[in-house]
């Protein structure tokens, strides 16, 4: 009798705890506050967001209860801010939202925050955070990665530096586009990071995956990462990279917009 | 016809091959092996051959025929190594001047320890970018199944072609519908709200040209596709070599940049001064 009233209060915990922590979400675009002189960066593209392309059942619907839950528009958060001065673009992933997944809007914010990198000669940090891709969009979600991939070539080409940071988790589609095209390529601890999610390859392979398989430190041993960086260093090991790379101190390029000076 | 039905005779074990293409619409075959790196990964089949006298870059996803070569291709999904096989032959055909012809007919890639340890994300991701600035024209036919990163990892291109009865998705209707709804029967309703058949690519503008399929079944009168898809290849070419290098290059990014779905609002310019 005692040890069934145990269990019913464990299960209950378990409950409360499920509940606390599906209703806690990290604040807004956290890494960006992070890396940005002053926690304060300017917000681009924050209103454009997807509309259901494949008027997909219920997809809508959920995405205004996402929307409202979360605070987000979409899965991602484009802006500019300065580093120790020098001016950057930065993008982070929203794992909150849809799982980080990739959406046209996703795809769209990155590509316009590339190419607006591109044409002010700013660096472009985006920190990699999806589930892979938005299913409801279908079609329109795989070609985002074309789309990102093509835009981030570009970038590069034209002689920009793009610093991809992977966090936790970044698989799928994501990580098989722009999460692995970095001129420089940095994760955060025991982030997990490959194209396959580890139970489907145990599915496959039918055997179990050792214990690491596809975290941060596992891609560095495989070499296809630079340096595991932990979130509380990860600013001046930016500021130092752009330094590097001879990227000066300056002005934003634009002027006003929707500064955003919370944390 | 029901979209899974299309799904179903993409996958039928009787529908042509990579290799089946190849000798229809080429002649002069020469295979390329290797990624020159770390090995040969036979889900990819590529090499150099003629298309009308003209030499021409041919690779695409192998599934195998009989089950020992099926399993040697892991059935037609291919690990890092074959998506920088096809790479290195795209880079090669580039240095030549010479166009690239891609067929699409994979269920993914490969899901396999080996290949997250090769860089299987990598791999992918290194193809999308270069082959969004190869300097020579690509075109891409969805012969069968396409399916997720796997698919167009090879299938970044200037005109793509999918045949009648090809699908083409961001991952498999079983998959999709295990994931949205955890039930992976649910497959036949997913594929009807996917958009993944021919006709609705081609009608949403994501796929170029519509190839036929013989009524009867395409192995039955394979030479109504494959006499289509040569035709095709032979007017497209005909555009696409005639543009210098730059403006083949820009007009394949305006292509991609503009794949979009809906939103709102459609020039959203709020937050910049």
């Amino acid at each position: 009798m005692v040890s069934e009233f145990a269990e019913k209060r464990k299960t209950l915990t378990g409950y409360k705890a499920l509940r606390e922590k599906k209703g806690s979400f990290s604040p807004l675009g956290d890494r960006l506050h992070l890396i940005f002189d002053g926690n304060a960066f300017v917000h681009l593209y924050h209103g454009l967001h997807t509309m259901d392309p494949l008027s997909f059942p219920g997809y809508e619907e959920k995405l205004d209860t996402t929307m409202k839950k979360t605070n987000a528009t979409d899965a991602c958060i484009t802006g500019i801010g300065r580093i120790g001065g020098i001016p950057a673009a930065a993008a982070q992933l929203d794992g909150n939202f849809f799982m980080g997944s990739m959406s046209s809007a996703v795809g769209e914010r990155l590509t316009r925050l590339i190419e607006f990198a591109d044409e002010h000669a700013l660096p472009l940090i985006i920190f990699c955070a999806s589930g892979g891709a938005r299913m409801q969009e279908g079609m329109y979600s795989l070609l985002q990665m074309a789309k990102t991939s093509a835009a981030i070539k570009r970038f590069k080409d034209y002689g920009g530096l793009y610093i991809a940071v992977l966090t936790h988790p970044t698989t799928g589609g994501v990580s098989a586009s722009f999460a692995m095209l970095g001129d420089i390529t940095l994760a955060e601890p025991n982030a997990l990071i490959g194209f396959a999610g580890p139970r489907v390859i145990e599915q496959t392979i039918g055997e179990k995956l050792p214990h690491g398989f596809q975290r941060s430190e596992f891609q560095e041993e495989h070499g296809y990462v630079d340096a595991i960086v932990a979130k509380e260093d990860m600013r001046d090991t930016l500021h130092l990279l752009l330094k590097l790379h001879e990227y000066r101190e300056g002005p934003l390029p634009v002027e006003g917009g929707m500064a955003d000076e919370s944390i | 016809m029901k979209a899974y039905d299309s799904v179903l005779m993409a996958r039928a074990k009787d529908r042509p091959r990579v290799g089946d293409y190849i000798d229809a619409i080429f002649t002069d075959f020469f295979e390329l092996r290797g990624d020159h790196l770390m090995g040969e990964d036979p889900a990819i089949y590529g090499g150099i051959a003629l298309f009308d006298g003209r030499p021409v870059t041919v690779l695409g996803h192998r599934k195998g025929r009989e089950l020992k070569e099926n399993l040697a291709c892991h059935f037609g999904m291919p690990e890092p190594e074959g998506y920088r096989k096809a790479l290195r032959l795209m880079k090669e055909a580039e240095k030549f001047g010479r166009p690239v012809i891609t067929f699409i007919d994979t269920p993914g890639a490969y899901p396999g320890k080996e290949a997250e340890e090769h860089g299987i994300s990598d791999a992918i991701a290194e193809n999308l970018a270069e082959m969004s600035t190869l300097r020579v024209p690509i075109i891409s036919v969805v012969t069968g199944e396409g399916s997720s990163g796997g698919a167009l990892a090879i299938g970044v291109a200037d005109r793509m072609y999918m045949l009648e009865h090809a699908v083409y998705s961001v991952l498999s209707p079983e998959g999709f519908a295990s994931i949205l709804w955890k039930d992976s029967s649910l497959a036949p309703r997913a594929a009807e709200v996917m958009h993944m058949t021919a006709p609705e690519l081609y009608c949403e503008g994501l796929a170029d040209r519509l190839i036929p399929e013989s009524p009867a079944g395409i192995e039955k009168d394979f030479t109504v596709t494959t006499n289509a898809i040569a035709e095709a290849i032979r007017d497209d070419l005909k555009e696409l070599m005639a543009l210098p290098a730059d403006e083949l290059v820009d007009a394949r990014y305006e292509k991609y940049r503009h794949f979009e779905g809906k939103m709102a609002p459609a020039t959203p310019e709020e937050g910049e001064a």
